[in-house]
């Protein structure tokens, strides 16, 4: 690593610093409504693993779901940027290696998670008593959530040539794959079907993982999530060093 | 002594455009250089594929004896380019950009050299002004200092003074020159044909992708461009026969090459007694324009 990983990655955290109003908590307001309206309509009559209430069972799936979307837009939005706006070059021109380049957009990514996620269970903590049975699950999760997340940012800035491409990315990629994760119900209650295409989602995984983090129970065991969320992340890191390292769409 | 830029058999093709094909180029230090040519002659690609920003299908490129793919980070330490089109970062003031310049080539504390060129460009007072207040022309001078944040001895300008008013292009040439009297490699692309003439010691010109002239720019001119005599007739009047397949038609009437200054005499005279009445008789000077011309309709070598 130079001196031109750490600049990157310190420029990275300063683009979303500069407008946390936006980009920090304006996220958090949202989870928050989707906390209090979510809970208003289903708190009396859903339960879920027995006796968890289900507004204590929402707040770590919406810290998660905040966690994969602010990671996801960082390194998406601020690529996007830069390309349509051109300033990438000056990115490209430096001696930064190609592994940097990757590092510093999903450190930055992964922080923007974290600081989001962080955000959201501070707020919901007034509406509800939380519990960490397994605090070292809940960052091993947040971090690899966001590093999966940063990593797609990358592939979806890198791929998309306009803003309506990357958003069609968010629209039909990521918001499905996080949506019908389980942020907002335990697949449990799904029909078996769903329940086994869910299981094809590596969020679900993510999430389940995270929340077993709180309450210690989840709907599979946290070493398979684990196993599943890290190759994720693998495969992923692979695929985009590698965009990066052949310059796809970045050197022609 | 290494030649500050070696260009090497270097071709790229997009799609059925081939952009370079085959270009061979080298710069010695310290040398004020011009690449000139048409739109779509393949100037970009060639200053892209030297940056690393465009990797060519063949050939090799090398600054100051580093090779730009294999050895991209000596490369790049030694290369600072500005491009063509005027790119900024709205997040950042005139002092971050140049801070996370610096820091992108690894340089920390840098704030001496920066003050320097800020005040070399005239950019002193707008040092903490936001990048999308900046004028055209400051953003333009923002990106010279970008390119010189890391004090490379290659300095590539890629059409620095398009769309730019008279007064920051003679700051900016004034800077440039000093530039390169203090020993840095310049290499510049213009569509300003009298800039290069005035600025550039040695100039290649690009045609589709070719190298199709590359000379001194005193070279170029005395074997491409003559002196001419520039003139209109009156209406009515013919030019006498000995100067048919010798004077060429002009927007503004004939155009009569000479060598010498000597046979200008002769030659009003042969007009006059020839019953020839002239309008407008100017003594064309030669000029790259003419140079730029001749190369490019392939009369020329």
């Amino acid at each position: 690593m130079s001196g031109g990983f750490v600049t990157l990655f310190y420029k990275e955290l300063l683009r979303f610093w500069k407008v946390a109003f936006q980009t920090v908590a304006a996220p958090v307001l949202t989870a928050m409504l989707y906390l209090l309206i979510f809970s208003h309509v289903l708190e009396a009559r859903v339960q879920v693993y027995g006796s968890l209430r289900y507004t204590a069972f929402l707040v770590p799936g919406l810290v998660m779901m905040s966690i994969l979307q602010n990671a996801f837009s960082n390194s998406s939005s601020s690529l996007i940027q830069s390309k349509v706006t051109g300033n990438i070059i000056f990115v490209l021109l430096p001696p930064i290696s190609y592994r940097e380049f990757y590092a510093a957009y999903v450190l930055a990514a992964m922080v923007r998670g974290v600081i989001v996620g962080a955000g959201v269970l501070l707020v919901t903590a007034f509406f509800t008593p939380l519990q960490f049975a397994h605090p070292l699950w809940i960052f091993a999760f947040a971090l690899i959530a966001g590093g999966v997340m940063g990593s797609l940012g990358v592939v979806a800035g890198i791929w998309a040539d306009k803003f309506d491409q990357l958003a069609a990315f968010q629209n039909f990629l990521i918001m499905p794959l996080t949506f019908l994760s389980g942020v907002f119900y335990s697949i449990h209650s799904l029909p078996s079907f769903w329940q086994g295409v869910s299981h094809f989602n590596p969020v679900f995984y993510m999430i389940d993982g995270f929340r077993y983090g709180f309450f210690g129970v989840s709907d599979v065991a946290p070493w398979q999530s684990f196993a599943v969320a890290f190759v994720s992340l693998l495969v992923l890191a692979a695929l985009t060093l590698n965009f990066l390292r052949r310059g796809y769409k970045l050197r022609g | 002594m290494i030649p500050a830029i070696r260009i090497q058999q270097v071709a790229k093709r997009y799609g059925s455009l081939q952009a370079l094909g085959g270009v061979d180029l080298e710069v010695a230090q310290g040398e004020f250089f011009g690449l000139l040519g048409p739109n779509g002659a393949g100037k970009t690609t060639l200053i892209s594929s030297l940056a690393g920003l465009v990797r060519p299908d063949s050939g090799t490129l090398e600054v100051m004896g580093h090779d730009v793919q294999s050895d991209y980070r000596n490369a790049r330490r030694n290369l600072g380019v500005v491009p063509q089109e005027i790119v900024f970062d709205p997040f950042f003031s005139v002092r971050e950009t140049l801070k996370f310049q610096s820091g992108y080539f690894g340089i920390r504390d840098n704030d001496d050299w920066i003050d320097e060129i800020l005040a070399n460009l005239d950019l002193t007072n707008k040092a903490h002004a936001n990048m999308r207040t900046l004028s055209g022309g400051m953003k333009r001078r923002v990106m010279v200092a970008q390119a010189l944040v890391h004090r490379p001895p290659v300095i590539v300008l890629d059409e620095p003074t398009a769309g730019v008013d008279v007064e920051l292009r003679q700051t900016l040439w004034q800077f440039v020159r000093r530039l390169n009297q203090d020993g840095h490699t310049i290499v510049l692309t213009t569509h300003y044909l009298e800039e290069a003439e005035s600025l550039c010691s040695r100039i290649a010109m690009l045609k589709a992708g070719r190298v199709v002239a590359l000379d001194s720019t005193e070279n170029l001119l005395s074997s491409h461009a003559n002196h001419a005599l520039r003139f209109r007739l009156a209406e009515g009047d013919v030019l006498p026969l000995v100067f048919e397949g010798r004077a060429t038609r002009s927007e503004e009437g004939w155009v009569l090459p000479f060598e010498d200054y000597s046979e200008v005499g002769a030659l009003v005279d042969t007009l006059r007694n020839a019953g020839c009445t002239l309008q407008d008789l100017e003594i064309g000077k030669p000029d790259l324009e003419e140079v730029f011309l001749d190369v490019m309709k392939g009369q020329a070598s």
